[in-house]
Parts: C-alpha cells; structure tokens; sequence
C-alpha cells in the first residue's frame, strides 16, 4: 500500500514531530520508495520461522544478568538537573500539559 | 595544498607510517626518545592543524589530554596484564560515546553541548590501559549514515580526496587514523559504521561480536545491532585496543560472560589450511570494477598463503538490506524518544504547551535523515503494520542467522568486499537515500546477525582510493579473524599514505 501525505502527518504526530509542509512533501515519496523496496521481504516464506527477538548470541542468552535487588547510589539530582534547560526547584521544568 | 607538496617533497610520509604504531610510541617511551607529554601534544597540534581541511574533531581537549599526561607518565605500570597496554596513546572517540565533561553532540543539534555525567565503560577501560583522549569525532547524526555528510556540524572530508567522503558514520574516526593524527580511535557500527570508512579511508576497521565490548555509554541507535568498534593503522594496534575494551560489564546486560582472549598472542600463526568461503553471488553487478580487481587479488593472496578457498552461499543475504532498514529504523524510533527538550539538550522556545515542546524541539533539533528513519520506524511498528514489516523482518533475520551458521561449517571466515566502490563524492548520493543505504550492502549482515567482521586495506582504485576487504567470522571468533588478516598484511603491507597527513616531529 503506497504511503500517501496523510499518513506521513499521521506518522509525524506519533513520532511527536511537527513537520513543515515542505518536508511533508519530500519525506513521502522517499518513504514510499523505502517501503516498496522493503516488501521484497514478501518473496520469502515465514510462516515456520521464529522471530530473532534482539541480537543476543547464545553466550548471550546464557549470562545470568541479575543482580541483587540492593539500592545502590545513583546520580543525585544535582547532577541529574545539570544539563536541564530548565531546572527549578530541584525539578524539570516544563510548558503545561493542556 | 601547500602542505600536501611539502610533506612529499621533504619525504616525510615514509616517518608517518612508522611513528603511528603503539609499538613505536612504546618503544620511544621506554627508550626515553620522547614523553607521553610529546606524543600526546603533536596528536593535539595536528588534530587543530588539520580540522579545517578535515572536520574530523568536533572538540579536541587539549586542557584535559596534556593534564593526563601526568598522570600516565607518572604511573607504574603494575600486574594487570592490559595495565600500561595503551599507556601514552593518544586516542579519539566518536561523538556518540560518553566521555565525562567532554561534549557528545552525537553529531546533532539535538544534544548541542550536551555533557554526559559518566563515561562509557569503554572509556573508563581505555583510561586504566593509559590512552589519552585528545578529542571527539564528527560522525553522521546519532550514526545514522554512510557517508559523514549526515552530521549537523559540518561534512568530514576523505583525507585521500577531500572532495570525497570519508565513509559513515564514523567518519571523523576514520580520517583521524587514517591521516595519522591518532594511530587508535573509537567508532561505533551498527550497519556497518567501522568497517565501510575504514574501507574508504585505507584503515583498519574492526566490529566484535555482539556482546563482546560495553554499550553501556554508547548512545543508542540500534540496540540489538550496535557495537563500540576500533580503527587502527595495524591489525596488532586494533587487536590490543580491542583486548582493552572487550569483555562482560554489568551496566551492560546485553555482553556476554565469554572470556576475552589474548588477541595478540597468536597473531603470527600459520594460516595454512584456513578454510576462506567466498560467496560469488556478492561479485557481481553493482561491484566497482576496481574493488573486484583488488578483492580477486586478495582471494588469490590467501591462495598462495596456504588457505583453501571454498565456496559458499548466503541465499538470504540479498535481503539484508531491507531487514536492516526495518530493524534498526524501528529500535531507533524508540532510543530517539528520550530526545525531548525536557532534561537536557536543545528545547525549542516559547513553546505553548508540552506537546507542542516535544514536537517542535524534535523537529527543530534533528536533522532530515534522522527524522526520516525515526518515521521509518515508527511506521513498520505501527499498529496494522507491524506483523507485515517489522515481525517479518525478525523472521528474515533468523534465516540469515541460519545462512551464517551454514556457512560456517564450511569455512572458518568469509572474504567479501567491504563497500561496493571506492569513496564517492560530497553530495553524489545525498539525492536518493536508498542508493546511499546500499553502501551498507556487504556490511549489514554481520550486525544482524551478531557475527563479528573488520575491514582491511588490499589495494588503490585507479584513482588512487582505497580498497578494503571484509573478512567476517564466527561468533567470539576475533582471534582468528586478526590472525587471517595478519597473514594478508603481512604478505601485502598497505603502505601508501593519503596526501593529507599528519607530519611527525621525528
């Protein structure tokens, strides 16, 4: 199914990105030719094969990766606000929600 | 040009290659020929003397380098056995590994400025070895791209032509070593990021197996494909760099509890009888003529150093491509969302509300190839579509892990060419992004299936560019990958340098 300019609009909100018009207009055909050129995977029959959840080898899979449910000390909030555009009282602050 | 003419006539780039091995620096070191302080301080002073023509550095910290010199000249060297193993080596890193009070921009206006609060893992390890930072590298934005053209800051131009890429994403990297600023730096490759700039730009390239280095500190892109990854003049300066930086970390649930080998012991082992696959399906069309002229060469190379070529098949591989796309533009959707103007970064202003924040910093800070694999993504997992592409492509991807372990038990590696053609053009590719995703033709399979691969030198185009050949092995199968390339470096020492180059002091 060929994607239209209405689904990349679709597609920019959930990707929580406000894409100009012009942008709209060149992203789709380029999306489109991407998403024509994957559906070759459609040539292959899939129907008994498992899914490689991740890229985990089987070394991988075997390491035990559990730890001790321990608190153990984490960045603290000064380091943690250091960077924030804007930090105010100890928090991140934000424009309002609605 | 005039420092291109310089360096030639006075013969200098015959000092190049010898000065930039740790071998060399150590043995200078230990001799009292020079100081840490000396080798470190030419690095810096090159790394600004050639960033204009280059972009290579996004920062270079020449406060923070010289002020570790100190440290490393004052240090004993103790009973760890990699302890001291990069002592003195100046070293630089991709711009999407942390590295403490050093910017990680990751290639965007997205991060800026952005300091990270801790240092990768791969770091910390580098910094116990003894390396020293000297800088971080340009790459394409968050490692998305093959050409280095994709960075907000500026392009990072080939040291061989600088009317050409250097390869992508991590450029920067890449033309760092291969100019002889640094003789180790740091890349990331999750579709083939080390090893296709190492390709175009004359190096050594090397992606471990996945699991084997830390990501802890490596901003994510792909996460079930992505690896930290080593470039280096030498297969013995990428094999003891790897040494270095490999093995199990905690803060890493994705490495494995594999033991890291001494990768540089068995370096000069005979490789007669190594079984070497070829897959002939991989020489035909769209292959530069050059590249299979000095791939060809390089088959009958090992031919002659003992090994059995034989014959193999990846049926599937010719859909690694569209795999990739699917896979890694999906977990990128979802690594790119923490990037909201919220806790650090760049924030949009005068915003009204949250949404409107998220969705214009989003759109204002990240550039149009990031935005388009992040919709990319967020399309094949979106409700409707995600059993068609993105399940699919899990599917897909189990059948080139099975083509892999088939050939496997045929040969013992796999020789391919690393990139379809020598380096192209600035702006040849920008136009169409399919044609520039399908520079990643020979190196994406490696990442989806976990194996590890490296990318060394085997000749010039008739342009004077560089070849390189891939040689990709069975998981945790590094040791043998250095030993084979070894063998071929050795028998064909790649000694041309580019035109621009870093002159030594000695």
């Amino acid at each position: 199914m060929p994607i239209t300019e209405s689904d990349i609009t679709k597609l920019a909100a959930l990707a929580q990105l406000e894409i100009t018009d012009e942008e709209r207009r060149a992203l789709t055909p380029q999306l489109a030719a991407i998403v024509a050129y994957v559906e070759q995977l459609n040539e292959l029959d899939t129907s008994a094969v498992e899914p490689a959840l991740g890229g985990l080898t089987d070394e991988g899979e075997r390491t035990e990766v559990a730890r001790d449910d321990a608190a153990r000390p984490s960045l603290g909030q000064e380091l943690a606000l250091d960077q924030a555009p804007a930090p105010a009282n100890g928090h991140f602050c934000v424009p309002k929600v609605l | 040009m005039k420092r291109h003419a310089f360096l030639l006539a006075t013969g200098y780039w015959l000092l190049a290659t010898f000065f930039m091995t740790i071998e060399h620096i150590h043995t200078q070191l230990a001799a009292g020929e020079t100081t840490a302080r000396e080798v470190v301080g030419a690095a810096v002073d090159h790394a600004e003397a050639l960033n204009e023509t280059l972009g290579a550095f996004l920062q270079i910290d020449r406060e923070g380098a010289l002020g570790r010199v100190a440290e490393v000249d004052g240090a004993d060297v103790g009973d760890d056995e990699t302890a001291g193993a990069l002592r003195g080596v100046p070293v630089a890193i991709k711009d999407n590994i942390c590295v403490r009070g050093l910017q990680t921009s990751c290639g965007s206006r997205i991060l800026g400025a952005y300091q990270p609060p801790y240092n990768a893992t791969v770091i910390d390890r580098l910094q116990q070895a003894g390396a020293i930072i000297i800088g971080k590298t340009n790459c394409d934005e968050f490692a998305m791209g093959s050409s280095n053209e994709n960075s907000a800051f500026r392009p990072v131009r080939n040291p061989w032509d600088t009317a050409r890429v250097p390869g992508g994403s991590s450029g920067g990297s890449a033309a760092a070593v291969a100019a002889r600023i640094v003789p180790v730096a740091l890349g990331s490759d999750t579709g083939g990021s080390v090893r296709q700039p190492a390709a175009l730009c004359g190096i050594v390239g090397v992606k471990p197996t996945y699991g084997r280095v830390s990501r802890y500190g490596l901003v994510a892109f792909g996460s079930s494909l992505d690896q930290v990854g080593v470039f280096a003049t030498n297969i013995r300066d990428a094999a003891t760099t790897l040494e270095v930086i490999a093995g199990r970390d905690s803060r890493d649930a994705t490495t494995a509890d594999v033991p890291v080998p001494n990768y540089t012991a068995e370096l000069n082992g005979d490789i007669k009888g190594a079984r070497i696959g070829v897959v002939r399906e991989m020489f035909g069309e769209g292959l530069h003529e050059d590249v299979r002229t000095n791939v060809e060469a390089a088959i009958e190379a090992y031919r002659e150093l003992g090994a059995e070529i034989v014959d193999v098949e990846l049926p599937r591989a010719k859909y690694a491509i569209a795999v990739y796309y699917i896979i890694a533009t999906a977990e990128a959707s979802a690594n790119l969302a923490r990037y909201d103007g919220v806790r650090y970064g760049f924030r949009a202003e005068e915003s009204g509300t949250l949404q409107e924040m998220y969705r214009r910093t989003r759109d204002e800070g990240f550039g149009a190839e990031v935005k388009r694999r992040i919709m990319l993504g967020t399309y094949v997992l979106s409700s409707g579509y995600y059993d068609a592409y993105y399940l699919k492509a899990q599917q897909v991807r189990t059948l080139i892990r099975e083509d892999f372990s088939r050939a496997f038990a045929k040969c013992d590696a796999l020789l391919t060419p690393t990139a379809p053609t020598p380096a192209f053009l600035l702006g040849e590719k920008l136009d169409d992004p399919l044609a520039m995703y399908l520079n990643d033709i020979y190196t994406v399979t490696a990442n989806l299936a976990g194996i590890p691969g490296l990318s060394i030198p085997c000749g010039l185009s008739h342009g004077h560019l560089p070849i390189g050949l891939q040689l990709l092995g069975n998981y945790w199968d590094e040791s043998r990958l250095f030993r084979l390339a070894h063998a071929y470096e050795s028998a064909h020492p790649f000694d041309a340098l580019p035109p621009i180059v870093a002159k030594p002091k000695r």
